[in-house]
């Protein structure tokens, strides 16, 4: 047995994986995402300009609201999936940690003389996720309180200036706080003060995630899966279905049309083998497409994955096999998310 | 008495006459973190030190369990199809993996003692 090396980023606390998980899901938990990339882009024409690089109607996004986009390349895959909050006169993106470079080098040679563009190196990213993270984050940021899920507000805190977003990458309710480096650790400090808070890894990160159908970029999708395929059509404003006018328009389009080969799906396997990236899914006969994202849900109490299979097999509750270092195992499609997500949305 | 050795990928095999019953250690436990499911060798099979024997499954990974001695598997541990989690609670003792008949004694010479292995831990910090 090989012991567990590059312990560099904390994978998990103490408590471990599935206590720091369940706990999150419960009540609430810190994650330091700060390695995620963060830029903000100033100008008139900001939106605008964002706009001809990503699916979005950034355009009609009011002052205060968050969307979730998508970079795409000109063969309709997507470069990366990203967080785009709208202060008013200015947005702020938010990257994957291993995309960064490659975006803001994207976005400034596209439409960096339209908008200006300031990369944040020196901000800080903490999230806090779980049911009970309201009312934590609350106790220092009153108002955060009557915010509603994909909003954006800025607080001080003491001598801090935050800017939170009511959202996050585990399907429970909570923020996203974005604070200078040199207040990062005063402000986990404040949040950890409270009893419910516990610390969480990107171990737990990852669990909650894909039990929420959320996707991880490089697995779930990357240049070479498209929107449509990837389950995310509901990423593409009407006014772009309309008009276009993003990288790979035609192709995703068109295959929102037509329908595509192949579609993301949830798969829950029976027994206790997890599946993992890159095991190949069968109908019991042929191969029909593999596992993107895999590993056991604390939440649903057994091994679960994602993957892309044929069109003809996406339908819920159709059976198909995982093979595991060389052995099938069955397992079943089913609707993602596979834990119900638990947003601050407004109720009618 | 029963003697146990350990191996430097962290396995241990305890020895009673001429079978070996193995695991692995609490250390390998804790740097997995919570197992959630083993795959066993099939009773009869043949194994060669060294080689793969077992897969740990933990939430964050999947890892090789090798074998610390050459010999056929007499028994495996049923209780961690439905119990996996006895590995972490109990990694020297109820979760245990496999029991294999001793093909060559002689081949344990090369595994550490008990002090030897946990200095070998030690310095691994």
């Amino acid at each position: 047995m090989v012991p567990f090396a590059g312990y560099d980023m904390p994978l998990q606390f103490r408590q471990g994986i599935i206590a720091e998980h369940l706990h999150t899901r419960t009540r609430a938990s810190l994650f330091d995402v700060s390695h995620m990339g963060q830029a903000i882009l100033r100008g008139d024409g900001a939106a605008e300009a964002l706009e001809s690089l990503v699916v979005a109607d950034l355009q009609g996004m009011l002052a205060g609201t968050v969307r979730y986009t998508l970079l795409t390349n000109e063969q309709g895959g997507i470069i990366d999936d990203l967080m785009v909050i709208h202060g008013g006169y200015y947005l702020v993106i938010v990257v994957n940690a291993a995309r960064k470079e490659a975006d803001f080098a994207h976005i400034i040679e596209r439409i960096g003389d339209r908008c200006d563009i300031e990369i944040w190196h020196d901000r800080a990213l903490l999230a806090i996720q779980g049911p009970e993270a309201v009312k934590v984050f609350a106790q220092l940021a009153p108002a955060s309180r009557h915010m509603l899920f994909m909003t954006a507000e800025n607080f001080k805190i003491g001598p801090m200036i935050c800017g939170a977003t009511r959202s996050g990458y585990t399907g429970e309710d909570g923020f996203e706080i974005t604070v200078p480096a040199e207040h990062a650790a005063a402000l986990a400090d404040l949040l950890l003060e409270d009893s419910r808070v516990s610390m969480a890894g990107l171990g737990a990160r990852d669990s909650l995630r894909l039990e929420a159908g959320l996707c991880l970029y490089g697995h779930d999708i990357d240049e070479t899966t498209t929107p449509i395929e990837a389950g995310l059509t509901w990423t593409i404003g009407k006014r772009r279905r309309a008009t276009g006018g993003f990288p790979g328009a035609d192709i995703i389009l068109r295959q929102m049309a037509e329908g595509p080969l192949r579609r993301r799906v949830g798969i829950r396997l029976e027994g206790k083998v997890p599946a993992r990236a890159g095991a190949e899914i069968t109908d019991r006969r042929w191969t029909i497409g593999s596992v993107t994202s895999g590993g056991y849900g604390p939440s649903v109490g057994g091994p679960i994955a994602m993957g892309y299979v044929d069109t003809d097999f996406a339908k819920p509750e159709t059976e198909v096999e995982v093979l595991v270092r060389g052995k099938a195992y069955p397992g079943r499609v089913v609707k993602l998310p596979f834990v119900p997500h638990r947003y601050a949305k407004m109720t009618p | 008495m029963a003697h146990v050795r350990y191996t430097p990928e962290h396995e241990w095999i305890r020895i009673d006459a001429d079978v070996g019953t193995v695991g692995i250690t609490d250390f390998a436990q804790q740097q997995l973190g919570d197992i959630v499911f083993v795959e066993l060798p099939a009773v009869g099979s043949q194994l060669r030190a060294g080689a793969e024997a077992a897969v740990v499954e933990s939430v964050k990974a999947a890892s090789e369990v090798y074998a610390p001695a050459s010999g056929e598997v007499v028994e495996v541990n049923e209780a961690l199809a439905e119990g996996p989690e006895n590995v972490n609670a109990d990694a020297l003792g109820g979760g245990w993996f496999f029991k294999v008949r001793l093909a060559d004694p002689g081949e344990l010479e090369g595994l550490m003692e008990q002090s030897a292995y946990k200095e070998y831990v030690a310095g691994l910090g």
